[in-house]
Formats: C-alpha cells, structure tokens, sequence
C-alpha cells in the first residue's frame, strides 16, 4: 500500500469517526429535548449531519475514482452552482445563446483543460476568452436593456461557480517534489479545513456566541464563533500537516488564511443572497439550502490556496 | 407495444424536465385534493404541462390530463404522439367555426370519468411582461357545469427562462411550482368576479420578482 492511500486511509477513518459522534449527539440531543420533532434547531443540525454523511461518501468515492472521479465531482458541483447562480440574476431572451454557452460550452472546457494539464490557457480561460466572447454573443441580440447588469452578472456567475470552484480539482496538477501522487490530500486538507471551520464558526457560535459580527449580513454569525471557529480550524489544520507538504507551523498559517477567506467569503455571498431577497442558494442539500450555502468558503478559499502552495511548493 | 411505447416516452420526459429544471414542488399545507379536481396554471411554456404533471405524485398523475390546443398537438406524428398518446391530452379546437365539439363539454365529460384537468385559463401562452394574462371565460362555464370541482391554483415559475418562444436549446434553471389550497365556486358568483378572484389566487402564488430589478 502506498503512503497515500494509507494516509487517505487513516484521514477516513478519522473523519467517519467524526461523523459517527456527531451522530450520536444528534440523536441523544433529539431523545433529550426533541422527541416529537419539535425543536426546530435540532431538527436541523440532524439534517445536516445526515447530508454530511452523503457528501462525504460522495468526496471519497471520487477519491477512489482518481483524477477523472474527482473533476467529474467538481465539474457537476459547478454546473449545478451555476444553475442556483443564474436563476437569481437578471437575464433577458437576449442572453439565451450566451447562458447555454455557459452551461454547455464554458463549463465543460474548464474541467476538460484541467484534465489535459493545460495549465496556461486554464488560467485565463474564464477571465479572458469567457470574459471578452460572453458579452458579444449577448451583443448580437442588439437588446441594450440593462446591458451591463446583465453581462457583469454572468460573468460574476462564471468566476465564483466554475473559474474558482475549479481551483479544488487543480491542485491535482501541482507537481510538488516529495509530494509525488499524493496530491489528491491537498484536496482533502483544503475542504475538510475550511468546512470544519464553518461547522465550528456554527457549533462556538452557538454554545458562547452574543456579539453579532455582521448583524446586517449574517445575523447567525457572532465574534465569538468567528474567533473560536477560526483558531480551532487553524489548530486542526496544523495538526493535520502529516498528509500536506508542509511543516505543522506552516500547514497552520495556510489554514488561517484558508478559514479567513472562507469566512469572508461567506459574507459576501450572504450580501448577495441579502440583495436579491432570498435565504438559501437552493434546496440541493438537505437542511445546508443550496450547494453554494455549502461551497461558498470553499470557492472563495481554493484559488488562493492554489496559488499561495503553487509559488513556494511546486515546480 | 405501444402502451410500452408511451410509458417509456412519459417516463423520459419527466426525467429530462426533471434533469434540466431541478423542479421543486411546493404544495400547501393542507395538502392536494384527492378527489379529481382543475389544476389552473399561468401558462408560458410549451414545457408547463410537463412540469405539473412531472411533479404531481403519481397516483394523482395518471388520472390527470392536460387540456391542450388540438391545432399544436396534431400538427405533427411527434406532436401527436406525446399530446394525444403519452399524456393523454383533451384536445380542443381554439378556433370557433372550426369545431366540431364543445370544449367545456369535453372537458366536463373528462371529470366525469374521474380524472383531474390541468388547465391554462389564460388561453395561450404569455408572452407579455405582464405576469399573467386576462383569464378566457371557458373555466367559469366549466364549472358553471360542474359547480362542486375544486380549483387549485397552480404557479409555475422560470420556465418561460428555461427554454422562451422560439428556442431551442433549454437553459437549465431551477424552476419552482406552487400549488395553492382548493378554491370552490360560490353559488350564484358572477363571471367577472369568479375570473378576477382565480386570478388574484394564482397571482399571490407567485414569488416576487428576484434580480433586484426594479
């Protein structure tokens, strides 16, 4: 057995075992104050740790699947982000040709160039070509109607679902020396850093937090959450420097920076969802809302995590 | 065969609604009648019937029969196919002096024998930026016929983005439909004001507009 599969291994059987207490306090904490299905609360964390069971059977059977398991996973988790994305934003008939380009050009080259390693024209692909075509095959129509809303807002739809989304599945093309094989780990330290820090924002929040820290945004999320959230999944991250290519004190600084970027990355998708007047992305997954509700610190952590482990770590 | 034929062809639509639209039903909370009933809902799609019929649980979706406009669904083989065979469509002639039968009488006929009606009131599809259009009169003589008939108002919402007049490729977005309570007609209710009370029901079932446009 490789060093990385035992290691996936043991990161497993680790996280399983995570779930399984959560389980069990889920379901003691309903015996106890909610039998009946009453407290809506727990009613909800229930949910939530049971679509965390599907989403983590999901992640490991791309794992296993390898490379093309994991790009096919983060390549629907994009159209289907695109498609909470784009039914709340402003299009006309107009943008038709441009929103199946979209969908069903723009998303499916994205991951094809991750495949081939193209790594040059992936990096552009979405800022440049998508950027520049998307706003002529919109022009073509001739309909100037909020024009630049609507172009803006297409393209805002491509960079946070597809362009950063696709950050997670590239960091399977870095090529770090010592770390050969073993890439699809900094995958698994990226999303389990950044969602434990979402789901430890949440539990701190809800055990010590009462200062609102963006009342306006995000009544739900207190400074105490944020504080505790934050140096908790920072600590995990550097304890987890065993499947990274990093030292403990530098696998706990990029968990800082990865959980900064999550949080405010959820602030900013909460002002987007403030703006057009709605609670949750969607209703993909039971009890988070939509896949963007649960992505949203990922999107927003991936790219520079990428970028930061591809300057000083790879070839 | 082509009893296989057509459950097969059902069975594809609705998984490729389904596919492309994430439809998600929201039914009130007293739930959908039992007996047969007239779903009525704004019409913007060639698609819309699929998708109520796509979402109704099935025990009430094969005894629900979508009335259509015989002039689209026998022009062609295809149209036929899936308008008169797979969804078992009650056809009626929209032109006046070209009919042969009384639609209000098909379709009483059609509740006759147990089955529920999807119905679009508004007569053809909305192509306005007006939500809905003036509702035709054949409900309220449908159920000047029939005055026990539930009514439930039924909102489709973001079809007519998904896939507008005259496309062809469908652009996948969530689409939403919102089942409101049962209405009944009231004795003696004047047609204006029965028209004007089905369409405020349907209207209020619809989400206000998002895009943060004015």
């Amino acid at each position: 057995m490789s060093a990385a599969s035992s290691d996936l291994l043991t990161l497993v059987a680790g996280i399983f075992g995570v779930l399984i207490l959560a389980s069990t306090v889920g379901y003691v904490l309903q015996q106890r104050l909610s039998p009946a299905g009453s407290n809506a609360s727990i009613e909800n964390l229930n949910a939530r740790i049971k679509a965390w069971w599907i989403m983590v059977v999901l992640i490991g059977i791309a794992f296993v699947a390898g490379r093309v398991g994991v790009l096919i996973l983060f390549g629907f988790c994009s159209f289907a982000a695109l498609r909470e994305f784009v039914t709340l934003i402003n299009t006309r008939r107009a943008d038709h040709w441009a929103l199946a380009t979209a969908f069903f050009i723009v998303v499916p080259v994205q991951y094809y160039l991750l495949w081939a390693e193209e790594y040059g024209i992936f990096s552009i692909f979405i800022p440049v070509y998508a950027f520049l075509l998307m706003p002529i095959i919109s022009v073509l129509r001739g309909d100037t109607e909020r024009f630049l809303i609507r172009i803006a807002e297409v393209q805002w739809a491509l960079m946070i679902c597809v362009f950063c989304a696709s950050h997670v599945p590239a960091l399977l093309t870095l090529n770090i020396p010592g770390y050969e094989g073993r890439n699809v780990l900094l995958i698994a330290f990226l999303v389990i850093v950044v969602q434990l820090s979402d789901v430890l924002q949440y539990v701190w929040g809800k055990l010590f937090g009462h200062t609102k820290i963006a009342p306006k945004l995000s009544p739900s999320k207190t400074v105490e959450g944020f504080v505790g959230g934050v140096l908790s999944a920072t600590l995990i991250g550097a304890a987890l420097w065993w499947i990274t290519p990093f030292t403990p004190g530098e696998a706990g600084l990029l968990a800082f920076i990865i959980t900064l970027m999550g949080f405010f990355g959820g602030l900013v998708m909460s002002a987007i969802k403030r703006d057009r007047g709605i609670k949750d992305w969607g209703n993909l997954i039971e009890g988070h809302g939509g896949l963007i509700d649960r992505l949203d610190s990922v999107v927003f952590s991936a790219p520079i995590f990428f970028h930061i482990v591809r300057y000083w770590w790879s070839l | 065969m082509k009893a296989f034929a057509t459950k097969a062809a059902a069975a594809a639509i609705v998984v490729f609604a389904r596919a492309v639209t994430a439809v998600r039903a929201i039914w009130p909370e007293d739930g959908l009648p039992s007996r047969p009933c007239i779903y009525f809902a704004n019409h913007s799609s060639h698609g819309d019937f699929v998708l109520v019929w796509a979402v109704l649980p099935p025990r009430l979706r094969n005894r629900t029969r979508p009335v259509a406009g015989a002039e689209y669904w026998l022009k062609s083989r295809l149209n036929r196919f899936i308008g008169r065979d797979v969804f078992n469509a009650v056809l009626i002639t929209r032109e006046r002096d070209k009919r042969t039968e009384d639609p209000v009488a098909q379709m009483a006929s059609t509740i006759d024998t147990g089955s529920s009606l999807i119905l679009f009131p508004e007569g053809t599809r909305n192509q306005s930026d007006a939500p809905l259009l003036p509702f035709k009169s054949g409900i309220f003589h449908l159920v000047t016929a029939r005055p026990d008939i539930d009514l439930v108002p039924v909102w489709i919402n973001n079809l007519n983005r998904v896939m507008p007049k005259g496309e062809i490729v469908p652009i996948p977005l969530i689409c939403t439909v919102t089942f409101g309570r049962a209405l009944r007609f009231l004795p003696d209710e004047a047609k204006d004001a029965f028209l004007a009370r089905m369409q405020s029901a349907l209207l209020a079932l619809a989400p206000k507009p998002v895009g943060g446009s004015e």
